[in-house]
């Protein structure tokens, strides 16, 4: 059983209730912030090189691109691993757990004679259709082979649906290469 | 303490209840339950609604307890000493003296005041101990493993098994990917040695191919050499197959069940039913299975006929009408169609017109198409017949599936009687008009492409291309088994529901919206025929075997209509084998 806690609101005294002092700071802060604005002083001017006008970037002609954290979700793309294999074994989990059904896999067999037939099984299709993906990484998370990263991608764009369907070759160009993590499929498992 | 004697006395006690109706009381966690005498304690247990896992376990093969998986705790009343009377609690029953060391719920039957329990510290340890060690050579490929979904493995390890392994040292390599027969694959890594396959092979395939090579951790699951699974139930070895050690060749990697629906129905190529699974996804068919049905397949099904099913998704399905016009096929809706076959119908008189109908259509179907041959006035009419040998197992002598249907609808002993007449009159010319339904007689009937060349008007309604469609001045599309409802009847008397997983492709009808279009067009009378289920009323209401029956009434494992006296062999021989006690069946 867990343990339960009862926590108290805090009393509110007679000070706290009357707003005019919140409001007041409020007032202040954008005041400071108008201020520096005009005098082009603001936050990221220079890190970010934005124009000046607040934190606001001059997007295309200005990009975030190298700022974006570690943790950014753009574009589910395909990864192959140190050895050039492709991680994905078409498990069809992805495809599965794929909250708005962007994703279709086609499973193939691979053949005895290749040097990975061990892993058996591969994507002979791979399609993302980006129109619908909604980049909650679901994806990535369900992956027992580590074969799809949501990587920093984010301006997807194209002219007809078809475009915005990203096959197995674009997902592994986007995806590239990704080192370590599984050494399931090696000889010595 | 006197009084309280006579009251036992004269009280009978549970154990004398239960004896006198051949039963004996077992406590199943606490639960007094009686249950047959000679019950396995498993199967006690699934009557107690206690579920007891287990790998090696099938109630259709012998159990020689080899997976350790049911390991329960087992308690009998302590033996007595000489002299002692044994006590009876205030509801009359012993005090059970618990064993302190589990025994399979398997191979052992009940016995009166026997306790089992299915829970407790040794019985969850037991399970523990038994999946650690079943799993500490397994590869955990579950992610390219076609049994991912529906392993059992998979499910005990959730419910009994550690998140992680203990097992430090390599594991033994197995083969894997081994071909042990044309429609079979084999990986030796994923077995755990239940033997269940080895034993269907022996006991019901009649091909004792498989059995197991080298001892301890590198036992393997073999084909005899020089031999492969090629018995046509071989198949199933893949259904009872616990783990994904045995796999489908056809199957094989073409979609992670977990996407595919289960749509009960029944197999339509011998008079046997096989009652079976139909496992599709989207509008595709992707594999069939058998379902149990102890009084038809038990729960098996013939290759051949499991198989059968890939004949669906083929590039010759018919999948518009079509008009002969000027020596050549045109596309035509089904609306021209049917006006123009009524009009062309119409000239010909009831002596000059033959109907063929098939005993692959469903009663329903059959019934249109007696309605038809009544509303054309055809004098001529019959089924195509379908007599192979049997196999002495699943497959009938019959293979067409509804010939007691056919039968009991169209009030005929023999309704393959009338084939050869209508040939002959063909080539003498008699009958100038041919209605075909759901049958190439080229193919299934021998006929000649001269004979059907010497028809005026040939009407073709089938689910292929085919010679007669070919022939055909008017040809229909119909859908085929899985993509249409009906009921059918099979050689032992048993109305069987088949049922509707896919649609049919393109501008496909079903045959009983087809069949009373055509009707109409015909005899332009009104008609009170909008669902399926108004003709199985009509049905109903016309036939005596038939009467009471609707569509739920008939009930997913069928219902019998008619006493055939035909036996399934392979059924006989399993009631032989629950006589002799060799399975629980």
């Amino acid at each position: 059983m867990a343990k339960v806690t009862k926590l108290k609101r805090p009393e509110m005294s007679t000070k706290d209730n009357i707003y005019l002092i919140g409001i007041a700071k409020g007032a202040f802060i954008t005041l400071k912030h108008a201020f520096t604005t005009v005098f082009g002083k603001t936050r990221g001017a220079d890190s970010l090189g934005s124009s000046g006008t607040g934190v606001t970037m001059q997007y295309p002609e200005q990009k975030w691109d190298d700022e974006l954290p570690e943790y950014y979700r753009g574009a589910p793309a395909l990864v192959t691993d140190e050895q050039d294999r492709e991680r994905c074994v078409s498990c069809q989990l992805c495809e599965f757990i794929c909250p708005p059904k962007a994703i279709k896999i086609t499973p193939d067999e691979i053949s005895s004679d290749d040097p990975w037939a061990k892993v058996e099984k591969r994507p002979k299709t791979f399609d993302i259709d980006m129109i619908r993906c909604i980049y909650c990484g679901l994806c990535e998370e369900v992956c027992p082979e580590q074969a799809i990263y949501l990587r920093k991608d984010y301006a997807i764009t194209g002219t007809s649906r078809e475009e915005m369907v990203h096959n197995k070759e674009r997902l592994y160009e986007i995806g590239g290469k990704r080192v370590g993590l599984v050494n399931k499929w090696n000889e010595l498992k | 303490m006197s009084d309280t004697k006579t009251i036992t006395e004269e009280k009978k006690l549970p154990k004398d209840i239960a004896s006198s109706e051949g039963l004996v009381n077992v406590q199943v966690d606490g639960v007094w339950i009686k249950v047959p005498k000679g019950t396995r304690m498993i199967e006690a247990c699934k009557l107690a609604e206690q579920h007891v896992p287990h790998y090696c376990y099938h109630p259709k093969l012998s159990s020689p307890g080899n997976c350790r998986m049911c390991l329960v705790q087992m308690g009998m009343p302590p033996r007595l000493a000489p002299g002692q009377t044994p006590e009876y609690n205030d509801r009359g029953f012993q005090e059970i003296g618990w064993m302190p060391r589990p025994v399979i719920a398997c191979a052992n039957t009940v016995a009166e005041n026997m306790g089992i329990r299915t829970t407790g510290e040794l019985v969850e340890k037991c399970r523990e101990g038994v999946m650690e060690f079943l799993l500490i050579n397994h590869p955990l490929d579950c992610p390219i493993c076609d049994q991912a979904g529906e392993c059992t493995l998979q499910e005990y390890s959730v419910q009994h098994g550690k998140g992680t392994s203990r097992f430090v040292e390599d594991k033994i390599k197995k083969p894997k990917n081994v071909d042990i027969g044309p429609r079979i694959n084999l990986d030796d890594e994923r077995c755990v040695m239940c033997s269940r396959c080895i034993r269907f092979m022996d006991e019901v395939a009649d091909e004792p191919v498989l059995g197991f090579i080298d001892r301890g951790t590198h036992t393997k699951l073999t084909c005899h050499p020089g031999r492969k699974v090629e018995s046509n139930y071989g198949m199933n070895i893949i259904d009872i197959c616990p783990v994904g050690a045995l796999t489908s060749k056809d199957f094989r990697f073409q979609m992670r069940v977990w996407f595919l629906k289960e749509t009960k129905s029944i197999d339509i190529n011998c008079g046997t039913g096989c009652n079976v699974t139909l496992w599709s996804r989207g509008n595709e068919i992707f594999r069939v299975t058998p379902r149990q049905n102890d009084d038809v397949n038990s729960t098996w099904m013939p290759d051949s006929h499991r198989l059968a099913f890939k004949s669906l998704h083929t590039d010759d399905r018919l999948t518009d009408c079509m008009i002969k016009s000027e020596g050549a096929h045109k596309v035509g809706t089904w609306q021209d169609t049917k006006t123009a076959i009524a009009s062309a119908l119409a000239k010909f008189e009831g002596k000059d017109i033959a109907v063929i109908g098939s005993a692959r259509q469903t009663n329903e179907e059959l019934f249109l198409t007696k309605a038809l041959t009544t509303a054309v006035k055809a004098e001529n009419f019959s089924l195509v017949p379908r007599f192979k040998e049997s196999d002495e197992k699943l497959i009938s002598a019959d293979r067409n599936p509804n010939t007691t249907g056919a039968q009991i609808i169209l009030e005929m002993d023999d309704p393959y009687a009338g084939l050869e007449q209508i040939k002959t009159r063909i080539r003498t010319g008699e009958i100038k008009a041919l209605i075909v339904l759901h049958e190439d007689l080229l193919e299934a009937a021998a006929f000649t492409s001269e004979e059907l060349s010497k028809l005026e008007f040939l009407v073709s309604a089938n689910t292929h291309a085919s010679g007669t469609a070919s022939a055909a001045d008017f040809v229909i599309p119909v859908s085929g088994f899985s993509e249409r409802r009906g009921s059918m009847v099979n050689v032992s008397g048993r109305l069987q529901k088949m049922n509707q997983a896919i649609l049919a492709p393109g501008k496909t009808l079903e045959d009983w919206e087809m069949l009373r279009d055509l009707i109409l067009a015909i005899t332009g009378e009104k008609n009170e025929t909008y669902m399926l289920e108004d003709i199985l009323k009509q049905i109903a209401a016309t036939y005596k075997e038939f009467s009471g029956i609707t569509f739920s009434k008939i009930g997913d494992l069928g219902k019998v209509i008619k006493e055939t006296g035909v036996t399934i062999p392979l059924l006989e021989r399993e009631k032989e084998r629950i006589n002799n006690k060799e399975i629980v069946g």
